[in-house]
């Protein structure tokens, strides 16, 4: 696995996470420029047949341990630990998502290896991997060397969900697994008790077809109202970003983004939203997105089809009064 | 119950952000620095566990510009004790400001014993690694992160911490203390606090200064930054522009079209 290019598969009851066959597709294409084979490392406890769905990969490395069977990022980390300082890969990709968040830090502290976080492409440069990082809430790209190719490997890298296509990295088909032991002694003190299920909300919005999604440029509770009246009005309902959530201003059946829902309605409409990577994952692949923010520099203009710069709370009752008007025009003629 | 509560500053992204003349940073010049948001509500979930369980919250922070603004707001809302490390003459990455914070919590008197860290899971800087779980590892604590809520059982030493999954599914998990946990949201919104209350804070409350530890030979790789640029939102949105009312017309064309209506 030396100079390999190494991409952590992660699961989570029972299916290999979206983000790993992301990843996968940005591993596989790096491998190709590299001229190395692509592994995966898959961890767990009885989850050696998940190896078949990581078919893009060349090889499979399993390691198979009871403290592996939920996700502890520092029980993780261990047992990574322990495979890589033997046969040490150029470069280990790891998704950035709930699951897996701090397992890349805590394998580049251990191992003394260059971590770069927020990842969203990786460019084989002169033998050199460099990666394209967005930082500081979508607002900076930055372009960062992982490591010298003579200096400390694997370089760690964090990858974005949405880096590329799912689609490009879900091969089914039999890949050489080989197992690898480790040892464990035991889970840190951190012991998952139970699950917690998201309450069913008044809506499911991934079932929705319109939805009016307001951020924190809405600024004020009270303001739902006017998100509110432009849903009704084209057939929607209203949703939110994190800080509306944590404001508590909507429920948690109503957030999309990373800890919320991941959404694909036939239009989404975002109020005050910067775009933080956060939230533009639980959003990218709407039909048609149009965002409307003060700020002419947000991100979410990036993933938006349509945008329109200015104050939401400006904005909102005049769009609201047009859309009904040409509603009620449309199904009178 | 003793809790410690890990701030850090970082640029207000709703300012305009410039680039330094290098191309490889931010223009620190120009810069509007804040509390770090989920720092703001790991420091909030202290204040939760203090008024509930008793004990004491200390707040530490590196030097930055503004963070004692954010000792005496933090003061003002009930923290105990502020401390800030001071005599760096540089920026550092958060492997490095990790190692400082691990040194300062082992060897400054009167930090230690911890039952709780808290920091926010995540900055919107932490390019090379979150602070969270590398001081977790400095001072061999155990680490849980994303976390949207706390409970202690004092008499067990453990804590009852709720993670975030993906899709609305949360965790619940037992945590031996002391440890580690990376906030993402507190269990209510940081609370406010009157600019008159941090004014008295002001006069009433000292920062305690501690000097930078000097870091061994930092044992970590350093990420190197080529270029930094401002990520341009062009090429990707057809901007409409006008009056509210014309882009409003103009969008409701188009969504007639599409057949939206």
């Amino acid at each position: 696995m030396t100079g390999n290019v190494s991409v952590l598969a992660e699961h989570w009851r029972g299916r290999i996470s979206e983000a790993t066959f992301e990843t996968l597709a940005l591993g596989r294409e790096v491998a190709d420029q590299l001229g190395v084979p692509l592994t995966a490392i898959l961890t767990g406890w009885n989850s050696r047949h998940l190896a078949q769905a990581l078919g893009v990969a060349d090889a499979v490395i399993y390691i198979d341990h009871p403290l592996l069977a939920e996700v502890i990022p520092q029980v993780s980390a261990e047992a990574l630990v322990q495979v890589l300082e033997k046969a040490r890969p150029r470069v280990l990709m790891v998704p950035l998502t709930n699951i897996s968040l701090a397992i890349s830090t805590f394998v580049g502290t251990r191992l003394g290896v260059p971590v770069v976080n927020f990842c969203k492409d990786v460019r084989v440069v002169n033998g050199r991997l460099d990666a394209c990082c967005v930082l500081y809430g979508g607002k900076i790209e930055a372009t960062v060397e992982t490591g010298e190719p003579s200096g400390p490997q694997p370089a760690i890298l964090g990858i974005w969900p949405g880096a590329r296509p799912a689609e490009k990295g879900r091969v089914e088909r039999t890949v050489p697994v080989t197992d690898r032991a480790v040892v464990l002694e035991d889970t840190r003190g951190i012991q998952l008790t139970k699950y917690i299920e998201p309450e069913a909300g008044d809506v499911d919005l991934t079932k929705e077809d319109v939805l009016v999604a307001v951020g924190r440029g809405i600024q004020d509770k009270a303001n739902l109202g006017l998100a509110e009246e432009l849903a009704k009005t084209l057939g929607g309902v209203v949703c939110g970003s994190r800080p509306v959530i944590d404001q508590g201003w909507l429920p948690l059946s109503r957030q999309v983004g990373k800890s919320g829902l991941t959404v694909k309605p036939k239009l989404y409409v975002a109020l005050g939203i910067s775009g933080a990577p956060e939230h533009v994952e639980g959003m990218k692949d709407s039909g048609l997105i149009v965002a409307v923010n003060s700020d002419p520099r947000a991100p979410i203009f990036h993933v938006a089809h349509y945008g329109i710069v200015g104050d939401v709370l400006e904005t909102l009752p005049v769009l609201t009064e047009a859309v009904g008007a040409r509603k009620a025009a449309t199904h009178h003629a | 119950m003793h809790i410690l509560v890990l701030l850090k500053m970082v640029p207000d992204v709703v300012e305009e952000l410039e680039i330094a003349a290098d191309g490889r940073a931010l223009d620190l010049e120009y810069l509007r620095m804040i509390l770090s948001e989920s720092d703001d509500h790991a420091l909030e979930q202290a204040l939760l566990l203090k008024e509930k369980y008793g004990g004491k919250v200390t707040v530490l922070a590196l030097d930055a510009p503004e963070v004692d603004d954010a000792l005496f707001t933090a003061a003002a809302k009930g923290a105990d004790r502020v401390m800030k490390i001071a005599g760096q003459d540089a920026g550092f990455t958060t492997r490095q400001a990790a190692r400082i914070l691990s040194l300062v919590i082992a060897d400054e008197p009167g930090v230690m014993p911890v039952d709780l860290i808290l920091t926010g899971v995540q900055a919107i800087d932490d390019l090379d690694g979150l602070v969270a779980p590398l001081v977790a590892d400095d001072l061999n604590m155990p680490y849980l992160g994303i976390i949207t809520g706390v409970a202690l059982d004092v008499s067990a030493g453990t804590a009852r911490a709720v993670k975030e999954y993906p899709a609305g599914v949360r965790g619940e998990f037992q945590i031996r203390l002391p440890a580690v946990l990376g906030i993402q949201a507190a269990e209510k919104p940081p609370r406010y606090v009157p600019v008159a209350k941090i004014r008295m804070a002001m006069k009433s409350i000292k920062i305690e200064g501690v000097e930078v530890p000097t870091l061994a030979d930092g044992g970590w790789p350093l990420v190197n930054v080529l270029e930094m640029k401002r990520n341009e939102p062009a090429g990707h949105a057809e901007m409409l522009e006008g009056s509210a009312g014309e882009v409003s017309s103009r969008l409701c064309g188009i969504l007639a079209e599409r057949g939206l209506f």
